[in-house]
């Protein structure tokens, strides 16, 4: 297939998908070099099956989160598919919130399952029909989803030996230090003029000259 | 070819004050003890700190990219095994834990566990910012604040990875701490 990855034929793929999956997809554009289609949740497996079947679309890439928390449907599930014979990817979107199931992608691209679980442990989102819906990088008995915008950058506990108890134990997490957020626009402490002049004295007279 | 050395002019011989002629008086020490006498007296403590120095076998534990800088430090160019450390895959072989990496929450039971399995007198190396005191993930909600919470540590290594160099001269100051302050019983 010669042209790939040319704006035109990014046009006609994002055009042909729209076409094959109806009225499923509510949105389709082409950003940034890269063709997104958003589509229904309740018909992402059906999507997702014209994509592989008549488009050519064999692998699925990767499956991730987004959160958005000022959404009502707060998250976006993303698929981002590959098809090595026409040498082209497709990111396809769906939305969803804390307590809507996503349809399992597992019966069209069994790679899913692991994608769908990090999804899972992540971000909170559920997939209904999951074979093995559980917890995969967190913690044993971790609680919340780290991933969320919501969720303490610290967490909300730590773990230390304990020398009585004779094991590894959990407590709340007290920090030596607080976090903080560097302003490395200059090399001055408390140099807040930086921030509000967007540059450096002296700065003012290169005058665009650079 | 550079400069052709005369025999018995070592390199060192141009040190101001070095006689190649006049040995380590230690050794000489130990030399004319073993000429005349046939045996060398010495405490027992000191040979067995010295047995231990020379026989760290060190337990791998790499858990992120400083196990890399681990593994090179055990390679050919640095050689750890000259001061007579092997890496061993049990804990029940090994004398020393070299943390190497980032400790997560998830890992630091199956940490514990690996250092209780050693036997005395076990030590531990805390390699990189990460297993000294978090490093850049210091304010996750995974990971461990310094492998020390979990395990008692000896001697930490500074870097973001330590070069295998500095590995190295970390693994001569945990033997020089073995010779200051080891005994019979730890």
């Amino acid at each position: 297939m010669s042209g790939a990855g040319t704006p035109k034929a990014m046009k006609a793929l994002a055009s042909a998908a729209k076409k094959a999956c109806g009225k499923a997809v509510i949105d389709s554009k082409v950003a940034f070099g890269e063709v997104t289609i958003t589509v229904k949740r309740e018909q992402i497996v059906d999507v997702l099956r014209t994509l592989r079947d008549d488009l050519g679309f064999q692998q699925l890439v990767d499956l991730c989160g987004a959160d958005f928390p000022t959404r009502a449907d707060r998250f976006d599930i993303v698929y981002h598919l590959l098809s090595l014979t026409r040498n082209e990817r497709i990111r396809v979107k769906v939305s969803t919130d804390e307590a809507a199931p996503v349809p399992s992608a597992i019966p069209v691209y069994p790679s899913a399952e692991w994608f769908e679980r990090e999804a899972f442990d992540m971000y909170g989102v559920f997939f209904s029909d999951h074979p093995d819906l559980r917890r995969m990088l967190t913690d044993y008995g971790f609680e919340g989803h780290p991933l969320r915008k919501d969720f303490p950058m610290t967490g909300y506990v730590e773990v230390r030996y304990d020398d009585e108890l004779k094991r590894v134990v959990y407590e709340p997490v007290k920090l030596a230090q607080e976090f903080r957020s560097f302003d490395f626009l200059s090399p001055w402490e408390g140099a807040d003029y930086v921030k509000w002049s967007g540059q450096l004295p002296g700065d003012e007279k290169a005058g665009g000259k650079a | 070819m550079g400069v052709i050395v005369p025999a018995g002019a070592a390199a060192r011989s141009s040190v101001e004050g070095y006689d190649p002629k006049v040995h380590d008086r230690f050794f000489e020490a130990v030399n004319y003890e073993l000429g005349e006498k046939g045996f060398v007296t010495a405490p027992l403590d000191d040979v067995i700190t010295w047995a231990r120095t020379g026989s760290l076998m060190w337990m791998t534990f790499g858990l992120a990219c400083c196990a890399v800088e681990m593994m090179q430090a055990s390679m050919p160019r640095f050689d750890m095994e000259r001061f007579g450390m092997a890496p061993r895959a049990s804990p029940r072989q090994s004398d020393l834990m070299i943390v190497a990496g980032t400790l997560t929450n998830k890992m630091a039971p199956a940490l514990r566990k690996v250092y209780d399995q050693m036997p005395d007198p076990r030590y531990v190396l805390s390699m990189g910012s990460c297993a000294n005191g978090g490093g850049y993930y210091h304010y996750s909600y995974s990971v461990v604040r310094g492998c020390d919470r979990v395990v008692p540590v000896d001697v930490y290594v500074p870097g973001c990875p330590p070069t295998a160099e500095a590995l190295l001269y970390g693994l001569l100051q945990l033997q020089k701490k073995i010779r200051r302050t080891g005994t019979i019983a730890r």
